[in-house]
């Protein structure tokens, strides 16, 4: 074996080298000035205050643009991932009727990252509650263990996925709060889209962000806050 | 002991004219200047995604250069966009040829995103 | 004079049995590959039912395997002779029923290629990932537990041995109903008398897996088994379906005075569907009662009663997990109490679970791998219980 290694690589030396050097010259060379360097900031707690009053019944345009933005198929079968989804909720006691959406709720304390086996699973410095698809062996005790039912998991081969939002078959997936927009300053695709303004989008921690002054200002409710994991998305008008 | 070499060195001589022949000629899509000389990329290629993937997913740091959807840009094909469509493509011909599996196309798009969004717009 | 050719023929069947068993084994693998290159689409699991028909069967083997070492642990820890004659074959057993469940348990998961990373990249918060060091725990501290009994220069470590046993089993069943316990927003579980329950039940479970094999065993030596063993363990098998049944009714009666479970109760007891028609009959009427009446019933309780008993108490294990795990997730889960829901996920509805074909195999290759290494281990190694001709407790 040890003279064949030499010659596989000069061999491949040569053949790539000259394809290289013919090719070269007059190509685009790689840009280094975009992309993000510094790591996401534990200063910061990205998260979403909803106006249900402001949410109207029978508007998808939220799923839409999570679909379109994140590259889901859209179907609806009990086997097709949905990370956002429109409810209808009637209060049993009065009858009144109220449409909001609902996701991962991003939670401070979040019952899928504590029972992940491989912390893939995991909790970014700003608050945002991602799967690392490198380590998820879709084992999906994080589907059971979720108060908000948020996770789905990939039950097909996925093709031509979008180059930023990586996903494949085998392991569980949720919203990941538009993660790549963030990071590029932008806002999540579900705030952009809706008609309404009814999903408003910022830092929890900055005292002087919309939403946070809107939070103070305003009632507000955490889904399920008898469980007391402190969520990221909060509802107006619950 | 001499029988031994002799009979090892016998079985080199196909393996050598194998190597020779079947190795693998690459459609490197638009190629250019890499990150890093391509002997060394052949050699280390994967640490520099398995470190930029670990940063990119659980800290955030998104620096475009050594993240996989940057080596799609530039190594996919010219012809179909792809870099394992065919026996050729830039990851699939090296990587059948050393005979290790990719795991990362069943999640990562193996096209370039202007070849993706061409697809969409007709 | 030996009859050659009798045994000949029970040469023959034996390997037509280990045949049977490799092809439902093979079966198995089938079904894996077939999932790994479909994915889960061809199972009936959807994002409502996560856990299916391979996690119903993987539990059975997971929650018996650490049962059936009780027959061991009374020998051992406490001294029977009775049963410690029957450590060795409770040991094996032991060891087939965490292979096969584990097995399933690992080929089912999405991606059973990266089975590695569980060990690479560990949570300490999580109890899957506790139970991964429980269950490989589980499995060396039993072999090494064997091999102190088969050995006779190890034989002085064999109390020890089996001590350590005693204590990791404990734990392996709670482990294993710490799953269920720590799911704290979902009705069906998230109640800390689950681990207990899983205890009880698994001494059932593993109870009546040794009677079936033991009988069978016997059968095959042309031995018949001591009338006076047979009472003891028979009436144990009594007294440990009784206690599950209390545990699994504490369970249900403690749901039912909670006002916010008392609709999923009245989901799995009454209007269910399928999940009470299988916990009444299945697992109350099947699964206890009739074998409580072939225990008890003066008159009856010979080996044919004590072999249909255990085979009933094992179809009820299956019910009630059936019921349990399926069940429980087909509840929908209360995101907004105190009001009525609907959506494209099935907020508000109950899900429904098809069970596919390949889940099945899946679980019965389970089943083929610890019947396998039963099989083979019972043949190649000493596993007959010998009783001394008086026995003294």
């Amino acid at each position: 074996m040890s003279d064949l290694n030499p010659q596989r690589r000069s061999f491949l030396k040569t053949t790539l080298g000259a394809a290289a050097v013919a090719i070269a010259p007059g190509m685009l060379l790689i840009d280094m000035a975009h992309g993000k360097a510094e790591a996401a900031s534990g200063k910061v707690r990205w998260g979403m205050l909803i106006d249900t009053a402001q949410c109207k019944e029978g508007c998808t345009d939220c799923v839409n643009a999570c679909n379109k933005e994140n590259g889901l198929s859209g179907g609806t079968k009990a086997t097709d991932p949905q990370w956002i989804r429109k409810i209808a909720i009637k209060d049993v006691s009065t009858g009144r009727v109220q449409s909001l959406p609902m996701m991962c709720q991003h939670c401070e304390q979040p019952p899928c990252v504590d029972v992940c086996p491989t912390q893939a699973s995991f909790k970014r410095a700003d608050g945002i509650v991602l799967v690392d698809r490198h380590r998820c062996i879709g084992c999906r005790y994080c589907m059971m263990a979720c108060p908000y039912k948020a996770r789905s998991f990939v039950h097909e081969p996925l093709e031509n996925q979008n180059p930023d939002v990586p996903r494949g078959k085998g392991t569980v997936e949720a919203c990941n709060l538009c993660v790549g927009r963030i990071d590029n300053g932008q806002t999540t695709a579900c705030a952009e889209a809706c008609p309404n303004k009814a999903i408003l989008f910022g830092d929890l921690n900055d005292m002087n962000s919309e939403i946070a002054i809107k939070i103070r200002s305003v009632a507000s409710a955490q889904v399920r806050a008898d469980l007391q994991l402190n969520t990221g998305i909060r509802y107006q008008g619950l | 002991m001499k029988l031994l070499v002799s009979l090892l060195l016998c079985l080199c001589i196909p393996a050598a004219w194998a190597a020779e022949t079947s190795a693998p000629k690459l459609d490197i899509g638009m190629g250019g200047k890499c990150v890093k000389d391509a002997q060394w990329m052949r050699k280390n290629h994967m640490h520099l995604l398995k470190h930029q993937r670990d940063e990119t997913v659980r800290k955030g740091i998104r620096s475009d250069q050594d993240s996989l959807k940057n080596c799609v840009e530039c190594h996919a094909s010219t012809k179909d966009g792809s870099v394992i469509a065919r026996d050729d493509s830039f990851c699939v011909g090296c990587h059948r040829y050393a005979a290790v599996h990719i795991d990362c196309f069943e999640c990562h798009a193996s096209k370039r995103k202007a070849a993706l969004v061409k697809k969409e717009a007709p | 004079m030996v009859d050659l050719s009798a045994l000949r023929s029970k040469n023959r069947l034996y390997y037509v049995l280990l045949a049977a068993g490799g092809l439902v084994a093979l079966g198995g693998m089938y079904a894996v590959h077939m999932m790994e290159s479909h994915g889960h689409i061809i199972s009936g699991m959807n994002n409502q039912i996560v856990w299916g028909i391979p996690h119903v069967f993987a539990i059975f083997l997971i929650v018996a395997a650490s049962g059936v070492l009780n027959v061991a642990s009374i020998g051992s820890v406490f001294g029977k002779a009775v049963y410690k004659a029957r450590a060795p074959l409770a040991s094996l057993l032991s060891v087939a029923m965490l292979s096969g469940g584990l097995a399933v348990l690992m080929l089912d998961l999405g991606r059973p290629d990266r089975i590695m990373v569980a060990a690479t990249n560990y949570n300490i918060t999580s109890v899957f990932a506790w139970n991964i060091v429980l269950y490989s725990g589980m499995f060396s501290l039993v072999v090494i537990y064997l091999w102190t009994m088969m050995e006779r220069r190890m034989n002085p470590f064999n109390k020890a041995a089996g001590l350590a046993v005693f204590v990791w089993r404990f734990v392996l069943t709670t482990g294993t109903g710490l799953i269920f316990a720590f799911l704290t927003a979902r009705q069906a579980y998230g109640s800390a008398l689950l681990p207990p329950m899983f205890i009880v039940l698994s001494f059932a479970w593993g109870l009546a897996v040794f009677h079936v094999v033991q009988r069978v065993i016997y059968a095959w030596n042309e031995k018949s088994l001591d009338p006076a063993i047979q009472q003891r363990t028979r009436n144990l098998l009594g007294v440990f379906v009784i206690g599950s049944l209390y545990m699994v009714a504490t369970y249900h009666m403690t749901n039912l005075y909670f006002a916010h479970k008392s609709g999923f109760e009245n989901f799995i007891l009454v209007s269910g569907g399928i999940y009470p028609n299988l916990f009444w009959w299945g697992y109350i009427v099947l699964g206890n009662l009739l074998p409580l009446l072939l225990i008890y019933t003066p008159g009856l309780g010979k080996t044919k009663c004590v072999v249909a008993a255990s085979s009933l108490v094992i179809l009820g294990a299956f019910a009630l997990l059936y019921v349990f795990i399926i069940g429980g997730q087909a509840y929908p889960l209360n995101i907004f109490p105190g009001y009525e829901v609907s959506s494209s996920f099935g907020d508000g509805q109950i899900a429904s679970y098809q069970p596919s074909l390949y889940e099945f195999l899946l679980g019965f290759g389970g089943l083929a791998i610890a019947f396998i290494i039963t099989t083979v281990s019972v043949r190649v190694l000493n596993f007959m219980p010998q009783d001394k001709p008086y026995i003294a407790d």
